[in-house]
């Protein structure tokens, strides 16, 4: 199912910063992976999954397909809950930083309130008919 | 990395994002000289990744090369895709985008000094 929606309004703006993300989860995993793969292999392999997530969510969102990004934005808040979590309790497993690393504290944060916000206007964007500017 | 060109390519995103964020006020759509100045700017980033690849080949220290170049041809990617996204919702929210880009094009300069600055020059 495609619904414009999702990517006008507040979504444009949204759909924007997510595909920052999504170049910048990219371009660190991909240089990460390439370069000093043996060094942290669990922590590269979450930058991968976080990159793979915000790309995933950043198309379904402009394309409008509304399961998917559901999915995409879900499985994004419960990484950077969990490896949140995990690179407090422990940081040996993470020798290097991924960006979901102290809830994506290296980021402002930022990555802790996108899969929020990206829930909160699926919901507000759901059924009934389409808004209007 | 270039002495006083960096520095002068933030302040000139700095201020493309406040002119942007001054159009999201007054609800105005980006006009021509909006779009001209991001020219401008995707011109000097264009520059500074030519002056930095040559620097990097020219240069013995050794610098993070993937780090440096990826950040480079990033920087590239910012504006253009930002131009696109506003244009083709000519409303606030459109022209918010604008000004998600042009913070962005600092944060990659500082982070491009940063990965030059680390190697020690």
């Amino acid at each position: 199912m495609v619904d414009a929606r999702t990517r006008t309004g507040p979504g444009r703006l949204l759909i924007a910063v997510y595909a920052v993300f999504a170049l910048a989860a990219t371009a660190r995993s991909a240089v990460q992976i390439v370069t000093r793969f043996d060094r942290a292999p669990l922590a590269y392999l979450l930058s991968a999954l976080a990159a793979v997530v915000y790309i995933v969510a950043t198309v379904a969102l402009a394309r409008g397909s509304r399961r998917v990004a559901l999915v995409a934005c879900t499985v994004e808040l419960v990484g950077v809950l969990a490896v949140g979590t995990a690179s407090l309790i422990a940081p040996e497993a993470f020798p290097d930083a991924t960006v979901w690393s102290t809830f994506g504290g290296g980021y402002g944060f930022v990555p802790l309130g996108l899969p929020i916000l990206g829930l909160l206007w699926l919901r507000r964007t759901r059924g009934g008919p389409s808004l209007t500017a | 990395m270039i002495a006083g060109f960096g520095t002068a390519l933030i302040w000139a995103a700095l201020g493309g994002a406040a002119w942007s964020l001054l159009l999201v006020v007054r609800d105005k759509p980006p006009g021509a000289a909006t779009l001209g100045l991001l020219a401008l700017l995707e011109l000097g980033l264009l520059v500074q990744a030519v002056i930095g690849i040559g620097k990097l080949i020219g240069t013995d220290q050794d610098v993070s090369g993937a780090s440096f170049v990826g950040y480079l041809i990033g920087s590239l990617l910012i504006l253009p895709a930002a131009a696109f996204w506003a244009l083709a919702e000519r409303s606030r929210w459109g022209t918010t985008v604008l000004v998600v880009g042009c913070l962005v094009v600092p944060v990659m300069i500082v982070r491009l000094n940063q990965i030059w600055g680390a190697a020690g020059g």
